[in-house]
């Protein structure tokens, strides 16, 4: 019952996609989203079963849907491992998938291709759960790359638009980076281990060499870092903005850029075994946390602050892996993707409320006129922000406590650091939206609306998880999240430092984020002039934050530019040199052919037609013989038999 | 007693005359008179064969002979008639059909 169900996950969002996909044209709009998102509701409630049998009998399921390649040695099927950790997973995608879908059909409402749009979403739901629920490294690899083809389809889904199909191009060719090095990592794992499954890898990692493990780790790592946009590789992450909000929600915010995470949790066995990979995540995490959080400081575009945001929250995630906290990893991803969605969609509801309207600058005291978008974009700040009791700070403050408590006192810092300024940009951006004076041009202001129910009742959903989900994870390192994942992740973070040191990380923490709250409130509503001095001051910093430390600038320089004259000198070599030979051997090939059609005419031709001709006058002259009058036969006869007679004559003479 | 040779020479001439008769002569009455001058050249000498070598089979056949003659001419002489009514002519040099 379980495992039908279990195979029944991925392909209720299937259907969606073949039946709008193909068919979306012949019926209406209402038809079609209703497919989409009653297709990931029915996923949600299978979901839903499976993770209660799974709480109440404590194993794993593994089943295979579809015998797929084997041959020798090698045996790779289409089966799905659904463990704790990909029951989290699981529930977050459904749940937060279905409440996007249904919010899109308000946001979305009107647009050209809605139909598109949804299939585009359901195809990344099926590809999302592929990826989560595989049970080999191929199954993994699909769902990797086909949540990569839909970002990148969703991404330009405003395909007529430059920006959109640039962005779109860039975050599909940046992910490529990625993806070459999560197929490295693949084909080491298969040399030595000659199996892709992970229930026969994981019980026999040990066996590999310490060298091994770093490098299967690196490679792991450099896919992670391509799809969760880390550093060097985020860049493409803010430009995705370019795509329609619940996209941002769903794919750029709440699920496909945290399977990195995903991935380095579930191969955390290899991790485990390379210190120096560790420390790298935790490094790259540490910065990234960092760096994406001053770059949103300064950002315009309501949008591109969260997706900063976004960056950096991935960011404490990968710190999270990088000190061994896992659990606390996956804790996080679960709870932001509650409120980075919450986030995005209240974002777009505003955007909706101002007509397409995304600059900051041009916002300002809506709290009054879209109340429910303003609370529950206040109740998203406030558990990004890491404010007691709300769901982010659970999960930050626990990275945030193992770090301190494994002595990593370096990236305490600059996760520290990072919160501090999480909370500052974010409430940054709450004032600058809803709070103060209006900067709305009139004719904007005439049309502000609160969204329609459809679209302001999943973000209550959304609102309501983002308050409680955090207690999923209380008390700290003992909660009920934490004994759940320990079959998978292990028991992490079992070590005695005393209530106290906890309680006191946890007052640290929260003063940190107040503080945020207390200079971003001090700078946009009580001192508004402040920041534009404190920017005349530091033009420097502030024109390098403004301009996202120039990051873009430099790969276009060093990378895109290189590569782009050694394409132009390639398409050179090619339309010359190689171009060249081929048009030679087909000269060749051309005078050759005439040769022989020479040949065929004049002298092949020539002898048939002379056998011809020959035949031709001889049967002319030979043919008067068949006069066809009786007496010339006679005649014929008579000479015939006189002939006869003198050769007998001859004959017998000799 | 007349010779061999004599009957052999009578035969002779006659078969050469009516050899000529059908080659050369245009009317098909003629020549169908001529097959039958032929046809008892040969007779003459089964006849004289016969007598000389004392053997009956010669006069036997010679008699088949008479009687293929006269069915041959029979049906000669209805295709004259038949060929007649379509060409109002007895000339052979216009009956060219067996090419055909």
């Amino acid at each position: 019952m379980t495992d039908l169900l279990i195979k029944l996950v991925p392909v209720f969002p299937l259907l969606a996609v073949i039946l709008n996909g193909l068919a979306g044209r012949r019926y209406s709009h209402e038809v079609a989203h209703r497919l989409a998102w009653g297709s990931v509701g029915l996923s949600f409630l299978c979901t839903i079963v499976v993770f209660v049998d799974i709480i109440r009998t404590g194993t794993p399921h593994e089943v295979i849907a579809y015998q797929w390649i084997f041959g020798g040695d090698l045996t790779i099927n289409l089966a799905y491992l659904v463990d704790p950790l990909t029951c989290i997973m699981l529930l977050v995608i459904t749940g937060v998938g279905f409440l996007i879908h249904v919010y899109s059909v308000g946001y979305m409402h009107g647009e050209d291709g809605f139909t598109r749009f949804f299939t585009y979403m359901n195809l990344f739901m099926v590809s999302m759960l592929l990826l989560v629920m595989g049970n080999n490294y191929v199954v993994l690899f699909i769902g990797w790359e086909g949540v990569g083809l839909c970002s990148y389809l969703l991404i330009g889904y405003y395909y007529d638009k430059i920006s959109a199909a640039k962005a779109a191009s860039k975050a599909f060719v940046v992910n490529r980076i990625g993806d070459a090095g999560f197929l490295l990592a693949i084909f080491l794992i298969f040399i030595n281990f000659k199996t892709l499954d992970y229930t026969n890898i994981f019980p026999q990692v040990s066996q590999l060499s310490p060298d091994m493990a770093t490098a299967i780790a690196l490679c792991l790592l450099v896919g992670a870092v391509g799809k969760s946009a880390q550093i060097p590789l985020y860049t493409w992450l803010p430009d995705a903005m370019e795509g329609p909000t619940p996209v941002s929600a769903l794919i750029h915010a709440a699920t496909m850029v945290t399977a990195g995470v995903y991935m380095i949790v579930r191969n955390h066995a290899i991790f485990d075994l390379s210190p120096t990979a560790m420390t790298i995540v935790g490094i790259i995490g540490g910065l990234t946390a960092l760096f994406a959080a001053t770059i949103g400081l300064v950002q315009t575009d309501i949008k591109r602050v969260l997706a900063y945001s976004t960056v950096s929250q991935l960011g404490y995630m990968f710190l999270g892996c990088g000190i061994g906290a896992y659990t606390a990893a996956i804790f996080h991803l679960m709870t932001h993707a509650f409120f980075k969605a919450l986030l995005f969609l209240s974002a777009g509801s505003v955007i909706h409320a101002l007509s397409g309207e995304q600059d900051i600058r041009k916002m300002g005291g809506l709290s009054s006129k879209i109340p429910w978008t303003y609370r529950l974009f206040l109740i998203g700040t406030v558990a990004i922000a890491g404010i007691p009791p709300l769901a982010g700070f659970w999960s930050k403050d626990e990275i945030l406590a193992h770090a301190f408590t494994h002595h990593h006192y370096l990236l305490y810092g600059m996760a520290a650091l990072g919160a501090f300024l999480t909370a500052f940009y974010m409430f940054r951006l709450t004032y600058l939206t809803f709070y103060g004076t209006s900067r709305i041009d009139h004719h904007t202001e005439e049309h502000v609306h609160e969204s329609p129910m459809v679209m302001v009742g999943p973000l209550m959903a959304l609102g309501v998880l983002s308050i409680v989900g955090g207690f999923l994870g209380f008390p700290p390192e003992h909660g009920w999240l934490h004994q759940f994942l320990a079959p998978v992740v292990g028991p992490g973070g079992e070590h005695d430092v005393g209530t106290g040191l906890v309680l006191t990380l946890m007052m640290i923490a929260t003063g940190i984020a107040l503080l945020g709250w207390g200079l971003a409130h001090y700078f946009y509503s009580v001192n508004p002039s402040a920041p534009e001095r404190l920017a005349a001051k530091f033009q420097a910093v502030y024109t390098a934050l403004l301009n996202k430390y120039y990051v873009d600038e430099l790969y276009d320089l060093l990378l895109v530019e290189p590569i782009k004259k050694w394409g132009l000198l390639l398409d050179w070599f090619d339309r010359t040199v190689i171009d060249g030979l081929v048009r030679a051997v087909a000269r060749m090939a051309e005078l050759g052919a005439a040769g022989s059609t020479w040949m065929e005419k004049y002298v092949i031709y020539g002898g048939l037609n002379v056998i011809g001709y020959g035949n031709h006058l001889v049967s002319r002259q030979w043919r008067q013989l068949q006069s066809g009058m009786v007496h010339h036969y006679a005649a014929i006869i008579v000479a015939g038999l006189f002939l006869l007679a003198v050769v007998i004559q001859l004959i017998m003479q000799l | 007693m007349v010779p061999l040779s004599a009957y052999i020479a009578v035969s002779a001439v006659l078969f050469i005359t009516g050899l000529l008769g059908v080659l050369i002569r245009r009317n098909f009455i003629i020549v169908l008179m001529s097959v039958e001058i032929m046809l008892n050249a040969a007779n003459i000498n089964l006849v004289a064969f016969s007598y000389y070598l004392e053997s009956m089979a010669g006069q036997l056949v010679a008699l088949f002979v008479i009687a293929i003659a006269a069915g041959e001419a029979a049906i000669g002489l209805a295709i004259i008639i038949v060929v007649f009514r379509g060409k109002i002519s007895t000339n052979v040099d216009e009956m060219n059909l067996l090419k055909w």
